[in-house]
């Protein structure tokens, strides 16, 4: 990592725990601003996150390791999460999956070689009125069949 | 908003009740009934306290008396008139009268059925492994009277050991998520390596990133071996290359024995807690093969020369000199955790640290050359053990500056733990060896240098001898006691005056000599803390001790651990201290032998400097 | 907004009913806290997050904590398969569910409210984050709100990050006190000690929306639609086999027939009542009731029709709970993946009755044991999937590989 761009996190990182009163509470915030603005959350803002709250590295690595969305090993651009639980499935979830499986060429859990999709599974979605249902980053997408997936997925960017 | 400056809700944290106020109070106590038995305990005391108390046993995994609550296990169910559900007595505070309830059926079957879920996912062999016959997982099973794996018991490993660490193996397949050690690394010693990682079945217990135990700021304290209910964390062990030594003719192999070690190492043959075993200890090493057994002690008072001749120096400087950048307090240095704790987290306080090696560490050096030279064996023979209450020690004498000798100074650290099992090994019942008395030509050493086991030790070793050196009359303690500096309380502050000093040293007249006492690394933050903030200007020297109680409570120490067992242990050492002719440093008739022979220029000398003291490593707390 | 989420209200009287937003606060800043809480009693208001857990007495209790700082969370994790009424409620009817959080937050002294939504919403943030502004604006929060000198109150909106446990009042907490979402110790509970060990009152996005109507149109009113254990009107989330799916306003006490009926379930053999943590109800259970002392729930309806396979179902479930689970405490972290490989035994054939007895008894265990409402409440569709339809999923001479008709 370039020091401009350590430093620059550490200054974001820095202003908004001083927002969130240097507290603990500041955790999440923090993390989701740093996931959503660099796709992931390097060892290096974790640790910066550790000192500013003053709380140890691994607690920092915990929390990460607990929520589904956050991360700490880069994932593609663009994070696509269809929803795997039973009534997505019953609406023909399976067939989505294998679509987009098969258009981008990786399975789910995989990213693309571009770096430009990686494919997960989540549960309930609260879509469950209109499903197949995935989000794509924060959009939400209902009513999926196969070949309108393929077609969102194709126009991300 | 105020820092919430424990990882631990407030609500998971023991209920204490004012002492001022004590239990009398009207509402200060709760009556429950256990099994139809009424109890009276304060408010705020755990169901399982409770039970203790009206002599109900309870089966427990995840709790410890040394910890925060934790209620993961679920093995100390029992059921509560009025709930639904079935309740973790040892995360229920009483804070109203209840009906407890703890051999229904359900209960029963419920606990049953959580040990045979914890044996599912288990996996280990006891005959392969260090703890069995001392492991908590064990002796439920035994106690539950489980004869069958009812959900089966996995035969595939999960994860890798990991034994990049000096100190530590950590070897994940067998355990069970109590999570003793987060709240061993996080709460209590606030060092925090580790921490239970991932959500539902994938939930492990890992460092930061997952990176391997060396490679991330443990102080290698061991603490949270000592609170492990398994053989998940244990302390990585030489016996095999020693065993090896000591057969390898050509090899001379000696040990020296810390103090600690003594006082505990009869609880892994059964007996009480605070069994000095000092005597049988001699004549068993000798038994098992080691050529020369040495008391650590010796160096300790050593470590009270060097150490208290630097104190004296840097206040010379301060209060003579006038030198404003002489680092006062001076901090001690004999607890490898605490150096590695202040490397990490406040290098830029490592100036304050005194200079003066550990004991162990001198002696290391003594042994390759002065004792090389006097036995007139070539060093590069020699075999040097050093037996310890501790864990970090093995990191310790693997720093690469510990070689003043030519050699690495100590070749081996070695725990009170794993001596027993070489002792057991050779089948010999250490209880019943005859007493023997250490080698020469160091001797016995004094009972300064003994109480270095206990929290505050160090501090009263140094008193006795800086307050004689200085005023030419004995501490004004009955029986050499310095009562400040002992006992359990995290931090103990106090003073002495000194007066009537010697002409050498009049420029201390009138001088309060302050010094604080601090043991475990939570504490240590602490006291830095205080440090940083300027509070600690006026005081002269501190005392650290990485572990809670000392070394006594060291992480090579026998298991289990509670506060208990680690007072019986230092009643032990200040019982034997008492008992010694020589009980101050200084008066250690070899010390005298030993400078005037090989350090003729005397303590904080310039060869003195070059074998006795070393340096330390900026570390700090950024993971790469 | 740029999503494609469609929100199908069916019904609605009581909740979606005639409310003018800010309306409740003004009234219920003239009658008082006690008169509040007396309507609030009177209404027989009881928790829509799913334990039930009396409003009234929740509040209460907040309120007469000692403490110098309250809170009151909105709890709009809604992780709960089949479960989407709160989305609804959120981005239909915001006004109703902050309405609510003024008033509880000046019923129990609260200066602070927070609601955790669930990071799956988050396209709705933005659209909530103006609706606050507004009411800033009008003087419904902030300092002096409504002209009531020294009642100060605002709302925070707070992100979650995927983890279904977070739903639990104190793993909520431990959350948005930045810690992994896991479940508390209890008691002491949360209003005593909660967020940051302050007095907290966590409640459903459903039961604060109930609020401003009850303060509006007084506690009777309300407790006169449903049930006399189960007061007011009900939002179910509707999904699965039939012709319009969606949220339904329905009074309290309605059979599983009729809603099936009115929901258009074509062909049905079984509904998941309560989200996956809820029980499978067959059909000739569908005269039972969906009511606090029958079949309680938190408004999650799954309809399964017959060509479903039920194996399957139980499934999806328990893989659910294997990854949700926080991991804690024993009984849930390893029982659901020993229940999770029972049905996998099922699936291959290669089970024994025996065997999944001892699995029953251990969900049986489990309901007891665990730490909190997750793994007590995870065996149930084990338990209620294998019971009810056993000749479905034991038919083919009991050697089990086939089940369900495909
Ligand atoms: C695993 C689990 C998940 C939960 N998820 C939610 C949820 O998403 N939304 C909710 O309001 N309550 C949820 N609850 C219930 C809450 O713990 C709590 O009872 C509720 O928020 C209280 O609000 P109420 O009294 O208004 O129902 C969940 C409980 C458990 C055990
Ligand atoms: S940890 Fe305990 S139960 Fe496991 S193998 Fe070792 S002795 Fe046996
Ligand atoms: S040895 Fe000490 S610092 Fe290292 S993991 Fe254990 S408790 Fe933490
Ligand atoms: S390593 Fe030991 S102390 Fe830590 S959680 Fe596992 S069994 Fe418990
Ligand atoms: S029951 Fe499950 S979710 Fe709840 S505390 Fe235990 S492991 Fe966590
Ligand atoms: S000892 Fe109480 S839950 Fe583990």
């Amino acid at each position: 990592m370039l020091v401009l761009e350590k430093n620059q996190i550490s200054a974001e990182i820095e202003d908004l725990a001083g927002y969130y009163g240097g507290n603990r509470t500041a955790l999440l915030p923090l993390l989701q601003f740093i996931q959503k603005k660099y796709n992931h959350i390097s060892d290096f803002a974790q640790q910066e996150i550790a000192r500013v709250l003053d709380i140890h590295p691994v607690e920092v690595y915990a929390v990460i390791s607990f929520y589904s969305f956050l991360h700490s090993e880069p994932k593609g651009r663009n994070i696509v999460r269809l929803c795997r639980t039973i009534v997505c499935d019953m609406a023909g979830k399976e067939k989505v999956e294998k679509a987009v499986e098969r258009e981008l060429g990786i399975k789910f859990g995989e990213t693309t070689h571009d770096g430009r999709i990686t494919l997960e599974f989540t549960n309930c979605l609260g879509m469950c009125d209109q499903g197949p249902a995935m989000i794509v980053n924060e959009r939400v997408y209902t009513k999926l069949d196969p070949e309108k997936a393929c077609k969102i997925l194709s126009e991300v960017k | 908003m105020e820092k919430n400056k424990s990882r631990v809700p407030i609500s998971q944290q023991p209920y204490q009740i004012d002492p001022k106020k004590g239990n009398g109070e009207i509402g200060g106590t709760v009556t429950v009934e256990i099994n139809g038995k009424p109890v009276q305990v304060p408010f705020g005391t755990t169901i399982l306290d409770a039970c203790r108390e009206a002599n109900v046993y309870v089966p427990t995994l995840c709790h410890h008396p040394d910890l925060f609550m934790g209620g993961h296990c679920r093995l100390c169910l029992v059921e509560v008139e009025g709930f639904r559900t079935l309740q973790a007595s040892c995360a229920f505070p009483i804070t109203n009268p209840l009906k407890i309830n703890t051999t229904t059926n359900d209960v029963r079957k419920a606990r049953r059925h959580v040990m045979d879920l914890l044996l599912s996912e288990h996996h280990g062999d006891c005959y392969a492994c260090v703890r069995n016959n001392n492991c908590e997982l064990q002796t439920l099973a035994k106690e539950m009277g489980v004869d069958t794996f009812n959900f089966g018991h996995t035969k595939e490993s999960r994860f890798e050991i990991d034994n990049s660490s000096f100190s530590l193996l950590r070897d994940m397949d067998k355990c069970i998520l109590c999570r003793r050690c987060v709240r061993t690394c996080i709460d209590l010693q606030e060092v925090g390596v580790l921490e239970a990682i991932g959500k539902g079945y994938d939930t492990h217990i890992s460092t930061f990133m997952e990176k391997p135990l060396a490679d991330v700021i443990c102080i290698n304290c061991g603490q949270c071996i000592n609170r492990c209910p398994t053989g998940a964390l244990r302390a990585n062990d030489p016996s095999d290359e020693i065993w090896k030594a000591i057969e390898d003719p050509t090899k001379h192999v000696v040990i020296q024995t810390a103090p600690s070690p003594r006082a505990g190492i009869g609880e892994e043959f059964g007996l009480e807690a605070g069994t000095s075993l000092t005597g049988n200890l001699n004549t068993a090493l000798r038994r098992i093969g080691f050529n020369k057994v040495f008391d650590t002690n010796f160096t300790a008072d050593l470590t009270i020369m060097e150490e208290g001749t630097e104190l004296l120096t840097r206040l010379k400087k301060a209060l003579v000199d006038k030198d404003k950048e002489v680092a006062l307090p001076q901090f001690t240095s004999c607890s490898p955790g605490w150096v590695k704790y202040i490397e990490h987290f406040y290098p830029e306080y490592l100036d304050h640290l005194s200079s003066a090696k550990s004991p162990q560490q001198m002696f290391g050096t003594i042994i390759k050359t002065f004792y090389a030279e006097e036995a007139g064996i070539d060093p590069a023979n020699i075999v040097s053990v050093a037996l310890m209450p501790c864990s970090a020690k093995k990191f310790e004498c693997n720093r690469p500056e510990m070689n003043s000798s030519g050699y690495k100074d100590v070749d081996y650290g070695l725990t009170t733990r794993e001596l027993a099992m070489m002792i057991k090994e050779s089948g010999i019942y250490l209880p019943d060896e005859e007493k023997s008395h250490f080698d020469d030509p160091f001797g016995e050493a004094s009972g300064a240098g003994l109480i270095f086991g206990a929290t505050g030790g160090v501090m009263e070793a140094a008193l006795r001898t800086a307050y004689e050196l200085i005023t030419g009359r004995q501490v004004p303690f009955e029986n050499l006691r310095i009562e400040a500096t002992r006992g359990f309380e995290g931090i103990k502050q106090a003073s002495v005056k000194l007066e009537g000093c010697v002409p050498d040293w009049s420029f201390l007249e009138g001088v309060d000599l302050k010094f604080i006492v601090a043991h475990g690394t939570a504490n240590a933050k602490k006291v830095m803390e205080m440090l940083k903030a300027g509070e600690l200007k006026d005081v002269h020297f501190v005392e650290i001790m990485a572990c809670p109680g000392g070394c006594l409570g060291g992480g090579g120490m026998p298991i289990p651990t509670t506060t208990e067992i680690r007072k019986k242990r230092a009643q032990a050492i200040y019982a034997e201290d008492e008992s010694l002719p020589v009980r101050k440093s200084h008066e250690n008739p070899f010390i005298d032998v030993f400078y005037k022979k090989f350090i003729p220029e005397g303590p904080c000398s310039h060869k003195s400097h070059k074998l006795l003291h070393t340096h330390y490593t900026k570390r700090g707390k950024y993971i790469v | 907004m740029h999503n494609e989420v469609i929100n199908t209200i069916h019904q609605g009287g009581i909740l979606f009913g005639n409310y003018s937003p800010g309306d409740a606060i003004k009234k219920a800043l003239s009658i008082g806290r006690e008169n509040i809480l007396f309507e609030l009693r009177e209404s027989k208001l009881k928790g829509r997050g799913g334990a039930g857990f009396p409003t009234s007495t929740k509040w209460m209790l907040t309120a007469a904590a000692q403490s110098d700082e309250k809170f009151i969370v909105c709890n709009a994790d809604e992780g709960e398969p089949g479960t989407f009424k709160d989305r609804v409620i959120l981005t239909e009817y915001p006004w109703l569910v902050f309405d609510g959080m003024v008033i509880g937050g000046f019923t129990v002294g609260a200066k602070k409210g927070i609601v955790y939504l669930r990071g799956e919403y988050v396209y709705m943030l933005e659209q909530l984050n103006n609706y606050l502004d507004k009411m800033r604006k009008e003087g419904l929060l902030g300092k002096n709100i409504g002209g009531k000198a020294g009642f100060d109150f605002d709302i925070e909106i707070m992100l979650g990050s995927g983890a279904y446990v977070c739903g639990e009042e104190t793993a909520l907490i431990e959350s948005l006190e930045g810690h992994r979402g896991e479940p508390r110790n209890r008691p002491p509970y949360p209003v005593n000690t909660g967020f940051n060990g302050k007095p907290t009152s966590v409640n459903n996005v459903e039961t604060l929306a109930a609020v401003p109507h009850i303060v509006i149109n007084g506690g009777t009113f309300y407790s006169t639609h449903g049930t006399s254990a189960s007061t007011g009107s009900k939002l179910f989330s509707v999904s699965g086999d039939c012709e319009r799916p969606g949220v339904y306003e329905l009074s309290w006490g309605i059979s599983i027939h009729e809603l099936l009926e009115i929901v258009g379930a074509k062909d049905p053999k079984a509904v998941q009542v309560g989200g996956a943590s809820g029980i499978c109800i067959p059909k000739t259970q569908f005269n039972r009731k969906l009511a606090y002392e029958d079949v309680a729930t938190g408004g999650s309806i799954m309809i399964f029709n017959e060509s479903r396979d039920m194996l399957h179902v139980l499934k999806n479930f328990m893989e659910f709970f294997v990854e949700e689970s926080c991991g804690q405490c024993t009984p849930c972290r390893v029982g659901n993946t020993k229940l999770l490989e029972g049905v996998e035994m099922i699936e291959s054939g290669e089970y024994t009755f025996m065997y999944l007895n001892k699995l029953k008894e251990l969900g049986k265990t489990m309901q007891l044991a665990s730490k909190c409402g997750l793994g007590q409440s995870s065996p149930n569709p084990f338990l209620s999937i294998l019971e009810n339809f056993k000749e479905e999923i034991f038919q083919s001479n009991g050697n089990g590989v086939k089940h369900g008709k495909k």
